[in-house]
C-alpha cells in the first residue's frame, strides 16, 4: 500500500497527465530532491523555486489568473505565515472582481506536530486556513483520501489549500489507490527515487485512474451510538485507537473524519450528533479561536435541545510553540490518553 | 530630471544602440523641461508624428478631466473615497497606447496600481465605467460596487484586479509571466506582463521577489516592471527612506535592463515604453524602468484631494503643442469642455443606476456562486 507521500505524488502525476497541471513548484520540489517529504519526486512539471514563500504564492496566483493550473508548495506550514495577505487575495479575487477572475490554484503544505519538529516544524494551520474565505480547505488522514482529495483540489476552479499531516506522510494506508500495484515493494521500485545519483532516474508510473473524493464530504470511519468524535489529519488515527479501546470497554463510538474543513460536511455531523447526543471535536491546532470551536458553537446553536452533554473541543494548548523534548510536545498537543480522557468526560456527563 | 540611464550588461549590439538612442532623446526632453519660447524649435515634438502627439494630448486631457470629475463626485458626497492618477497622464497614456490588448497569455497582462486611469483611458475604457466604480454601483463592470475608485478589473484586456495591498502585483505578475514564457517557448503568440506601482512600495519584499523571479538564469520572464516615482508614500518622502540613487538601479544587480525616464514628458515616456516593450517582445527578458512623475492632488481623498504643487504634465504638453502651433489654443479649450460635458453627463447617469443588493454579498465567494455560507452547508 502506498504511503501518503506516494499517494500525493501519484495524484500529482495523474494531474499533470490528465488534468492540465502545468506547474508543481516550491522550495526543493523539483529534482533532485522532489520535496522534503518526497511527495513531488519524478514529476515532469515539478521545479525548484527561489526560497521565497511570498514569491511562491504570488506566482501561483498569477498562473491561476493566466488560466494555467499549478500546485504550489510551502515547504512547512510554519513558513506560510508571511504570505497570509496573499492568501487573502487569492481567496477574495473572485469576489472582488464580482465573479470575473477565479484563481484555480492548489497550495499544499505540511502541517502539525509528531515528528519532533520543535518550534518551527510543528505549526498547525487549520484554524488559520478556515479564516480565509474563498478558499476550500482539506486535510486528509489516509493515503487514499489524500489521492482523491488532491484530484478534486486540482479540478476545483477555486483556490484549494491542501494541508498535509506531516507525521502521517510515511504511514501506509489499508486501501489500494485505483491502479496501484498491490505489492508495496513493487510500487517503491517504480516511483521512489533511488538513493544517490538520480540524474538518469525516471519513474515508471502505474496506470492510475481518476478517483476523486468530493471536497466537503466527510467519512464515517466507525459507526456508533454513544458519542460522536469528529477529527481530521494527524489526530484522526489517534481517535481511531481511542475508539477501539473504548469499544473494548463497551462504549460505542461514532467516528467522523471530516477531511474537508471548508466547506465541511455538516449533514454528517448533525445526523451523528442527533443520534448520539454527545460530541467531541479533536484537532491539534491551538485551542483559542480553534476550528473545533466553530463546530461546537454550531452544534450548540442548532442541536442544543438534542444534546446529552456539552460539546467539547480537545485541541493543542494555547502556547507559542511546541518544544523539542517529547515531554514538551506531549504536553502541548492531544495524545491518545487525552482523547480517551476527553471522551470519558463527555460520556460521564448527565443532562 | 535624471536622464535615461541603462545597464548594458548582457545586451546585444542593437540593444546598446537602443540605449544610446534613448539617451539622445532624454537630452532633448531635458531641454524641453525649461520653458519653450514661442516659435523656438521644440525638438521633442519632431520625434513623433503630429497625429500621434495630438492623440496623446487628447487622451491626457480626457484622463485628467475624468480624474477631476471623480474628485468632484467625491467632494459632493456621491462617493466614499477617491484615489487616482492626476499627474501620471504622460506616462500612463503612453503605456496604454502600447498595450497588446486582449484576453489570455497571448496578449499583455496588466498588473496595475490605483493611479492607472490614464492607461485605461488610453486603452479605451469609457469614462462612465470609472464613475460606476467610484460610485459603487451594481453596474460597475470592474467590481460591481465592491471596491474603491480606480481599482479596475477588465478580463477582456487582461487587466487583473487592482487590489489595495501595496506591491503584491509585482509578485503576481511573475505568474502571468511564467504562463507567457511557456507559450513563447512553445512558439505560440505571447504577451508581456506589465506592472505599475509607486516608489514607496518598492521597499516591500514583493519588489525584490519580482526582480529575482523575473531574472532566474535561463528562465527570464517577459515582464515590464515599471515604477512611478512621485517621491512620496502618503506623507513620507522618498528621500528620507531610500538610500539608493534610483530605484531602477536595483535591477542592475540582476542583469535586468534598467532606465530612469522623465515621466512628465509624454514624448520621452512614449518612446521609452516603445523601446522597452520592443526589447521584451524580442528577447523575452525583463525590463525595469522608473518614471519620475507628479502627484497633483495629494495621496487620496483622505488627504483632501486638493491641488498641490508639482509639474503638471498635461499643462506643459498642451503649452508645447500650442507654442509649436500644432493645435490652436481654442481647440484645446474645446477639448476640455467636450470631456467635461461627457464626464458630467456620465456622473449624472450613474447617479440613477442601480446599487448592489444586500443579498448579493454571497455571490462569487466560489465559482458559479457555489454556496460559501456555512449556515447552508
Ligand atoms: C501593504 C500595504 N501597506 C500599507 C498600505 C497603506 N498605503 C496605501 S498607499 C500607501 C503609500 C504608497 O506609496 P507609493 O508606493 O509611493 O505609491 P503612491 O501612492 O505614491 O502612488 C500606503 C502606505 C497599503 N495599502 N498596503
Ligand atoms: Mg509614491
Amino acid at each position: 500500500m502506498a504511503n501518503m507521500a506516494q499517494a500525493i505524488r501519484m495524484a500529482l502525476h495523474y494531474g499533470e497527465k490528465n488534468l492540465g497541471v502545468t506547474d508543481v513548484f516550491g522550495e526543493d520540489v523539483g529534482a533532485p530532491l522532489g520535496g522534503v517529504f518526497t511527495a513531488t519526486q519524478g514529476l515532469e512539471t515539478a521545479w525548484n523555486s527561489p526560497l521565497d514563500e511570498r514569491g511562491i504564492i504570488s506566482a501561483a496566483i498569477g498562473l491561476g489568473l493566466a488560466g494555467d493550473r499549478c500546485v504550489a508548495e510551502i515547504q512547512f506550514a510554519d513558513y506560510i505565515f508571511n504570505t497570509i495577505d496573499l492568501l487573502k487575495i487569492a481567496g477574495n479575487t473572485l469576489w472582488a472582481s464580482n465573479g470575473q477572475y477565479n484563481v484555480p490554484i492548489v497550495v499544499m503544505t505540511p502541517v502539525g506536530a509528531g515528528i519532533r519538529g520543535s518550534i518551527y516544524h510543528s505549526h498547525s494551520f487549520d484554524a488559520w486556513a478556515t479564516r480565509l474565505p474563498g478558499w476550500k480547505v482539506v486535510l486528509p488522514s489516509t493515503p487514499l483520501d489524500a489521492y482523491g482529495l488532491m484530484i478534486s483540489a486540482i479540478q476545483d476552479p477555486n483556490p484549494v489549500l491542501f494541508l498535509k499531516p506531516k507525521a502521517l506522510m510515511r504511514v501506509r494506508g489499508d486501501e489500494l489507490i485505483p491502479g496501484e500495484p498491490a505489492d508495496e515493494k513493487e510500487l517503491k521500485a517504480m516511483i521512489d527515487a533511488p538513493i544517490g545519483d538520480r540524474s538518469k532516474w525516471k519513474p515508471r508510473w502505474p496506470e492510475l485512474s481518476e478517483f476523486a473524493i468530493p471536497i466537503g464530504k466527510g467519512k464515517l470511519v466507525r459507526e456508533g451510538t454513544d458519542i460522536t468524535v469528529v477529527s481530521y489529519g494527524r489526530t484522526m488515527p489517534l481517535c481511531v485507537k481511542a475508539a477501539e479501546k473504548m469499544g473494548a470497554q463497551g462504549v460505542s463510538v461514532e467516528l467522523i473524519d471530516l477531511r474537508s474543513l471548508y466547506p465541511y460536511d455538516w449533514t454528517m455531523i448533525r445526523e451523528s450528533v442527533q443520534k448520539t447526543g454527545r460530541v467531541l471535536f479533536v484537532n491539534e491546532d491551538t485551542e483559542v479561536t480553534n476550528f473545533g470551536e466553530h463546530l461546537a458553537y454550531r452544534v450548540t446553536q442548532e442541536l442544543f435541545y438534542e444534546l446529552m452533554a456539552r460539546p467539547k473541543v480537545l485541541a493543542g494548548k494555547n502556547l507559542p510553540g511546541i518544544g523539542l523534548h517529547p515531554h514538551l510536545e506531549e504536553a502541548s498537543v492531544p495524545h491518545l490518553e487525552d482523547i480517551e480522557h476527553a471522551m470519558a468526560e463527555v460520556l460521564a456527563e448527565v443532562p | 530630471m535624471a536622464g535615461r540611464t541603462s545597464s548594458s550588461r548582457g545586451m546585444s549590439k542593437t540593444d546598446r544602440a537602443t540605449v544610446r538612442k534613448a539617451k539622445v532623446l532624454s537630452g532633448a526632453s531635458m531641454k524641453r523641461g525649461a520653458r519653450v519660447k514661442a516659435g523656438a524649435r521644440d525638438r521633442g515634438l519632431t520625434l513623433l508624428p503630429k497625429a500621434k502627439l495630438l492623440e496623446i494630448m487628447d487622451l491626457m486631457v480626457k484622463s485628467r478631466v475624468l480624474e477631476e470629475r471623480l474628485i468632484k463626485v467625491y467632494k459632493t458626497g456621491d462617493a466614499f473615497f477617491w484615489i487616482g492618477g492626476p499627474g501620471e497622464e504622460a506616462f500612463g497614456v503612453s503605456l496604454g497606447m502600447h498595450v497588446d490588448k486582449g484576453h489570455g497569455p497571448a496578449h499583455d497582462f496588466l498588473h496595475l496600481h490605483y493611479r492607472c486611469t490614464p492607461t485605461l483611458i488610453a486603452m479605451g475604457m469609457p469614462m462612465i465605467d470609472s464613475l460606476r466604480l467610484i460610485m459603487n454601483r451594481a453596474t460597475d463592470p470592474s467590481t460591481g460596487g465592491r471596491n474603491f475608485a480606480n481599482h479596475y478589473c477588465f478580463p477582456k484586456w487582461n487587466v487583473v484586479p487592482v487590489s489595495s495591498p501595496i506591491e503584491v502585483q509585482y509578485g503576481m505578475a511573475v505568474g502571468t509571466g511564467l504562463a507567457q514564457r511557456r507559450r513563447r517557448l512553445a512558439g505560440e503568440k505571447s504577451g508581456v506582463s506589465i506592472i505599475t506601482g509607486g516608489d514607496a512600495g518598492t521597499a516591500e519584499g514583493d519588489f525584490a521577489s519580482c526582480l529575482i523571479w523575473s531574472s532566474r538564469p535561463g528562465a527570464e520572464l517577459p515582464m515590464y516592471i515599471t515604477v512611478q516615482n512621485n517621491k512620496w508614500g502618503i506623507s513620507t518622502s522618498f528621500d528620507a527612506q531610500h538610500g539608493e540613487k534610483h530605484i531602477a538601479d536595483r535591477g542592475k544587480a540582476f542583469g535586468i535592463r534598467t532606465s530612469v525616464v522623465n515621466g512628465n514628458d509624454p514624448v520621452e515616456a512614449y518612446l521609452a515604453i516603445e523601446q522597452d516593450l520592443a526589447y521584451i517582445r524580442k528577447t523575452g527578458r525583463p525590463v525595469l524602468t522608473e518614471f519620475m512623475v507628479s502627484r497633483l492632488y495629494g495621496h487620496s481623498s483622505a488627504s483632501g484631494a486638493n491641488r498641490e504643487a508639482g509639474e503638471d504634465c498635461v499643462e506643459t504638453f498642451e503649452k508645447r503643442l500650442v507654442d509649436a502651433r500644432m493645435i490652436p489654443a481654442t481647440h484645446v479649450k474645446e477639448l476640455w469642455q467636450k470631456y467635461d460635458d461627457e464626464s458630467r453627463a456620465a456622473a449624472e447617469q450613474v447617479r440613477s443606476e442601480p446599487v448592489p443588493t444586500p443579498e448579493s454579498v454571497w455571490e462569487h465567494v466560489y465559482v458559479g456562486s457555489e454556496n460559501g455560507d456555512w449556515r447552508k452547508f
